[in-house]
């Protein structure tokens, strides 16, 4: 079964059409990056798949069940998960708190008004693991907003696998990290689990050729190609659009 | 913030301290025990409020309006309806705080920001002009008198000089703090310290924010109401003063003087301030209120985080000056 299935997916602002007629579909394991010029319709693609914009046609399918009118948090509990291009975290928090708050609220237990969360050890010991994992145990008792940059974008992701997503979007997950460090992120997203479908939007093409499976391209709301990185790379009109002198 | 947040170990020392301040007081200002039960009830008042707006970020100046409906809830069944035993007067006050949390979050948290303020403070208009209006029930401008608590589980009466009512107060606000305590560090504590921050990002997590907000209301609701039966109880008579626009504005002073989202701070806060406010319209009838906004203005310019902030900063410092 596909996990995520988006069909004829259409917007527009007044008289400018931003995605225009947009289908694709997510399997367990897909590693799929959504490429594109400035103003193609990547990130109103992401709002339109999350629920935070209406499409004005069109249907979006989280594993099989139509979520076309459904609000943001509702995809969330169906699976669909998604981090932001620019950190959005609770900057007086730490990250075991933004971690364990994650694990409860995957549990259904984020709304329990007794009970410190810090003594039950299976919520914990997930929280644990997930900051071990991504190398933020040293920092998990200080503030976020006193960590760096990168690490914030690490511990994105690590809110990302603590909700356990069957579908993970992600956009620009090293948007904002020195280049010394992107190879941390790249990492981080090696250890997503396997059957996780990832549809990630970057800007950097050394990663998505990488990372990719397949490429997606976004042109004027529109999909002008979809295949291997290496046919990506080849297509003369991908180039025309997008690539332009990274090609050659 | 880490000298006021340390689990169970804070939980009774903090206990401690309050019966000590509370012996102390009880013994050396025998005369004024009535001030000490009101600045009490006070705190109750803006520790609900510490809840809805220092830990779930909902701006409000219209918190009096739960405070008045816990007031006359009790007051209205004492005067009214016979119930003059004061535990039930404080269960019914608790309820009408709780109900009146739960219907005013419906309207206030329909705005957002600026909008949000004006709702709450539509909010204790309409409560106050109620109130005035259905005179029969409330006694209107003339306030609700006639309320006469029975003894104290039929063994301590409600004296002259206000012992009872102090222990009383001082014992429900220990019951309150430590029940507040488990509440901040609970799962949905952590939920709405997180609302606060980022309610967009909670919601991609796909937590539930309205309901959790409603949640906080009804609570803090239940605290006010508290706050107000244990006024009517107290001082045996409710004035449309407890549903005014300035006792809410007054309370968030307090909060902010104390310093948000840390239930130490709103209870020192209040202290200080109506204690400051007592001393100095006693030594200074004319001139008071201008020294209590100097108070004010010195606090926010200097301990911008309010006297708890600023006890935190001096702590670090000194525990940093220590271990070097």
């Amino acid at each position: 079964m596909s996990l995520l299935e988006v069909h004829n997916l259409s917007k527009r602002f007044g008289g400018l059409v931003v995605t225009r007629d947009v289908s694709m579909v997510l399997n367990p394991g897909d590693r799929i990056a959504l490429i594109g010029p400035n103003g193609a319709g990547k990130t109103t693609f992401v709002n339109l798949v999350t629920g935070h914009l209406k499409p004005d046609a069109g249907t979006v399918l989280i594993a099989g069940r139509d979520m076309t009118g459904a609000t943001p948090t509702q995809r969330v509990r169906a699976g669909l998960v998604r981090s932001f291009q620019v950190t959005r975290l609770f900057p007086e928090m730490t990250p075991e708190e933004h971690v364990a708050l994650a694990v409860l609220q995957r549990e259904g237990r984020a709304a329990r008004i007794f009970g410190d969360y810090r003594a039950r050890s299976e919520v914990m010991d997930e929280t644990g693991e997930i900051l071990d994992l991504l190398h933020l145990s040293a920092f998990r008792h200080d503030r976020v907003s006193d960590i760096a940059y990168g690490q914030q974008r690490l511990l994105e992701i690590a809110l990302a696998m603590a909700l356990r997503p069957r579908v993970l979007l992600l956009d620009e997950p090293a948007a904002g990290v020195p280049s010394s460090d992107t190879v941390l992120i790249e990492r981080a997203l090696d250890k997503l689990p396997p059957e996780l479908a990832v549809l990630m939007i970057e800007h950097d093409m050394d990663f998505v050729f990488r990372f990719a499976q397949r490429v997606i391209v976004l042109a004027a709301g529109g999909v002008i190609f979809d295949g291997t990185p290496a046919e990506v790379a080849a297509d003369p009109q991908v180039r025309a659009a997008y690539l332009g002198s990274y090609a050659e | 913030m880490s000298i006021w947040r340390r689990g169970l170990g804070v939980d009774v020392l903090a206990t401690i301290a309050i019966l000590l301040i509370a012996v102390i007081c009880f013994y050396t200002m025998p005369s004024n025990l009535s001030l000490l039960t009101r600045i009490i009830a006070m705190m109750l008042l803006v520790l609900s409020i510490d809840l809805v707006t220092g830990y779930a970020g909902v701006a409000t100046l219209g918190h009096a309006a739960l405070f008045g409906a816990g007031a006359y809830g009790a007051g209205i069944a004492a005067a009214r309806f016979g119930v003059t035993d004061p535990v039930a007067m404080l269960a019914i006050g608790v309820v009408c705080g709780a109900v009146a949390g739960g219907l005013s979050s419906l309207v206030i948290l329909r705005g957002r920001h600026l909008g949000q303020l004006v709702l709450s403070i539509a909010v204790i208009m309409l409560a106050r002009e109620a109130a005035n209006k259905f005179a029969v029930w409330t006694g209107g401008s003339d306030g609700l008198s006639g309320i006469a608590p029975s003894p104290l589980f039929g063994l301590w009466r409600f004296d002259l000089w206000g012992k009872t009512s102090f222990w009383l107060a001082v014992v429900l606000l220990i019951v309150t703090f430590l029940i507040l305590r488990q509440i901040v560090r609970s799962p949905f504590g952590m939920l709405c310290r997180a609302i606060r921050q980022d309610e967009t990002r909670v919601r991609s997590m796909g937590g539930p924010v309205y309901l959790t907000l409603v949640k906080m209301y009804v609570i803090s609701g239940a605290v006010a109401g508290l706050g107000g039966a244990l006024s009517a109880v107290s001082t045996k008579v409710v004035g449309l003063d407890s549903l005014a626009f300035e006792t809410s504005a007054e309370a968030v002073v307090m909060l902010v003087l104390g310093g948000t989202a840390n239930l130490f701070g709103a209870m020192i806060g209040t202290a200080v301030f109506m204690w400051f406010e007592h001393e100095v319209s006693s030594i200074n009838p004319f001139h008071w209120l201008m020294i209590v906004g100097v108070l004010l203005v010195t606090v926010v310019l200097f301990a911008p985080r309010g006297l708890t902030g600023a006890i935190s900063s001096l702590w670090a410092r000194f525990a940093r000056g220590g271990s070097q």
